[in-house]
């Protein structure tokens, strides 16, 4: 994964953990900051992505790794 | 989530509410200020807390203004101390770890047992616990209002309930409820 700010470890958690723990860390970033997380969760696939198009935290890159799921989003302030 | 990060999570919503809503077609003219979520909690089973609880904070994340009634059996939910229980009687969709028929299903213990295995079950496959989904909802900023009637109908006092509870009436909900995008009975 390219560069990020911040890393969230949310694997063994299970909806909605995962996004709950991302808003958490988002809201004490700044603007234009990444955060990079890491979930085991298969639903939270699409949960980044939605979440993404609500928030406006743009989600930079997702991908599958070893049975785990990578996120970048990108800060929206 | 403290009170500021909260505050800054609202303001941060008045941005992106512009953006069409995902399936808001049809629904409410586009409104000002933060999208809201109004649901009613009316179970007391540990298996039927959790919808209001996890779709309350996520909506939150999602930079929605939450509200949450709870009436009838829902209001357990707001104990301080949660002893809910899980029963398969009249829930014949509950998967079962071996077919039992309903006649033992009904014999004394068996509640005690389905909800220690319920409880086993969850954790063992990370279900957050629900003391603590509930206290992230109240860091996150949802609002859990009593059912006032409820109350008085089963003598119940609210010093049973966590704090930050409010009580109010079925016009309390409405209140909440008349503007909001998305209204859940659960």
């Amino acid at each position: 994964m390219a560069e990020y700010n911040q890393e969230l470890d949310a694997t063994g958690l299970n909806c909605p953990l995962p996004i709950l723990k991302a808003k958490k860390t988002l809201a004490s970033m700044s603007s234009g900051e990444v955060l990079y997380v890491t979930a085991t969760d298969p639903g939270s696939v699409k949960d980044f992505e939605s979440f993404s198009q609500q928030t406006g935290h743009e989600l930079l890159e997702q991908k599958e790794e070893d049975g785990k799921y990578h996120f970048r989003l990108k800060c929206a302030g | 989530m403290t009170e500021q990060s909260n505050s800054a999570a609202q303001g941060q919503s008045t941005s992106t509410v512009q953006q069409p809503a995902q399936g808001a077609q049809g629904g409410p003219a586009p409104q000002e200020g933060p999208k809201k979520l109004a649901i009613i909690a009316s179970k007391g089973s540990l298996d039927w807390a959790y919808p209001p609880f996890i779709l309350a904070s996520t909506a939150a994340s999602l930079d929605y203004e939450v509200e949450i009634f709870f009436t009838f059996y829902g209001l357990q939910l707001l104990d301080r101390d949660l002893d809910l229980q899980v029963s398969s009687l009249g829930n014949p969709g509950m998967p079962m770890p071996m077919p039992m028929p309903v006649m033992g299903q009904a014999l004394p213990g068996m509640q005690a047992m389905m909800t220690k295995m319920m409880k086993r079950k969850m954790s063992a496959k990370g279900v957050v616990d629900l003391a603590e989904l509930r206290q992230t909802c109240v860091d996150i900023g949802v609002k859990l209002v009593a059912c006032q009637m409820t109350l008085d109908l089963f003598d119940m006092d609210s010093s049973r309930f966590i704090d930050g509870v409010e009580l109010g009436g079925a016009a309390t909900f409405f209140g909440f409820a008349e503007d909001a995008n998305i209204s859940l009975f659960i």
